[in-house]
């Protein structure tokens, strides 16, 4: 019986990394465009910029997902 | 002629059946934790999901050629009579697992139904079983635990990132980062598990003779099969909700987010390396690890335990059903017609036992009476299915309906 543990592991880490990353951009997103919980200053233009890439990068992962679905 | 015709038209009733049972069954996946995360209220993401699952049918062309993904010979003299009596399998175990708010692989138990019908019907050769290790067994301990192991991962990471700011802002974010997960889900399941019911009616024209061989599937089909997992969908498996949603652990809007997005992922990248993993067990495992992510989050062991076992059981269970089905279906006319009545009694015993405790989008928040309720459920439902008493629950959910047919 043969098993592809290559194609498993793979899965594991494609999924691993790309799971982490996309949730990690995705809360640098939100931890941009937030104000500390303290009551702080509101973010400033540079973290906001920032923040709106992060975003952008996360919809162009949806837009890769969408395509893989489709293809 | 004109017999085969109607038993073709019933294994397309039937198959459009096991669709629609496709549907509800696994609108969970995508939306159980959206829902209780409050991203999208009950009403508007099962819609959402439901429009989703629809286009999601049209999106790829490129059709199952095999039902079965060469689990079972299909050329080795499968007849409609064989995917008759597989899909009646596969739709007895789905309601039994939904009645029990249990969610379950509905392609595990579309493949145990053709296994076991096609053991009965063909013999042991016509089933490969070298694929249903690789295609189902090590997927299925796979699949919970790559999407465990990458929530947990990135539950830890999202909390650590955003200590320190204000929640209900955050929470915004998650939220609507949630949606577009879920939503990804939705549309991957439309696509791949229309497809399946698309295949096998196509199988069954082929069979009868109405399409020509390794045809792509009429428009019919396409539109019958997209809008039966639709309606599925939109119904609402509301008892499977709940247990994903908030039986398994209590989820806040990061840790639904996190579960989401690596439900998400894990689905598109095992589905595209070509490890497909089934849905409904990556995204109970990544809702799992999301649960022990957070700091003093809660799995519900005995929950997640229940779960497994009826992951272990979908594959025999759906089998022996089926098998029953089979025999049964092969003895001719009557058969099938005996077949077709039983399998109604059935659907209707279970629905009635639903009833007694219904479950809807607006009693989703009874979290008390969900911890102790499933058992009881499925007590009642082997009680209105057959009087004797419960033992082990889920062996007798196999063979009760089995042992009714023969």
């Amino acid at each position: 019986m043969h098993i592809d543990w290559a194609a498993l592991g793979q899965v594991f880490g494609v999924s691993l990394v790309v799971t982490v990353g996309l949730v990690g951009i995705f809360t640098l997103g939100i931890v941009g465009t937030s104000s500390p919980s303290a009551g702080g200053a509101k973010a400033s233009v540079l973290a906001r910029t920032g923040a709106y890439a992060c975003y952008a990068l996360c919809a162009a992962a949806v837009g890769y997902g969408i395509f893989l679905i489709v293809g | 002629m004109e017999h085969i015709t109607l038993l073709i038209g019933i294994v397309i009733v039937t198959a459009l059946v096991f669709d629609f049972t496709n549907g509800f069954h696994d609108t969970a996946n995508a939306m159980a934790t959206t829902i209780s995360t409050g991203a999208l209220k009950p009403k508007v993401a099962v819609a959402m999901s439901a429009v989703l699952n629809l286009v999601g049918a049209f999106l790829s062309v490129e059709v199952a050629k095999t039902i079965s993904g060469g689990i079972i010979d299909e050329s080795a003299g499968i007849r409609p009579e064989v995917i008759f009596a597989g899909l009646i399998g596969a739709i007895v175990w789905n309601l039994l697992t939904w009645l029990a708010g249990l969610p379950s692989s509905s392609s595990h138990a579309l493949f145990g139904g053709l296994i076991g019908a096609t053991i009965v019907s063909v013999g042991f050769d016509a089933v490969n079983a070298d694929k249903v290790v690789m295609k189902v067994l090590i997927p299925a301990v796979a699949a919970p635990i790559v999407a465990g192991i990458a929530a947990t991962v990135a539950t830890r990471l999202t909390y650590r990132l955003a200590k320190g700011r204000d929640e209900k802002e955050t929470a915004k974010g998650y939220r609507a980062g949630q949606i577009a997960s879920a939503a990804l889900v939705s549309l991957a399941h439309g696509t791949n598990d229309a497809q399946k019911t698309m295949g096998v009616i196509t199988l069954a024209l082929v069979t009868g003779g109405v399409v020509a061989p390794h045809s792509d599937p009429p428009l019919w089909v396409i539109v019958s099969a997209g809008v039966a997992i639709a309606l599925g969908t939109y119904l609402g498996g509301w008892r499977i909700i709940r247990t994903l949603g908030k039986g398994i652990t209590d989820i806040q809007p990061p840790q639904g987010f996190a579960a989401q997005t690596g439900a998400a992922t894990v689905i598109l990248a095992s589905s595209h390396i070509g490890f497909a993993l089934s849905t409904t067990q990556v995204c109970s495992g990544s809702i799992m690890g999301a649960g022990l992510g957070r700091k003093g989050g809660v799995v519900r062991w005995s929950t997640a335990g229940r779960m497994a076992i009826a992951w272990c059981l979908t594959l025999p269970a759906a089998g022996l059903v089926a098998g029953g089905a089979a025999f049964l279906a092969d003895q001719g006319t009557w058969g099938v017609t005996a077949v077709a009545v039983l399998g109604l009694a059935v659907s209707g015993a279970i629905y009635a036992a639903s009833r007694r405790k219904p479950v809807t989008h607006d009693s989703l928040d009874e979290t008390d009476a969900a911890a102790a309720e499933p058992v009881g459920v499925v007590t009642a439902a082997l009680q209105a299915v057959a009087p004797p008493p419960a033992g082990p629950l889920s062996p007798e959910a196999g063979r009760t309906p089995a042992a009714a047919a023969s």
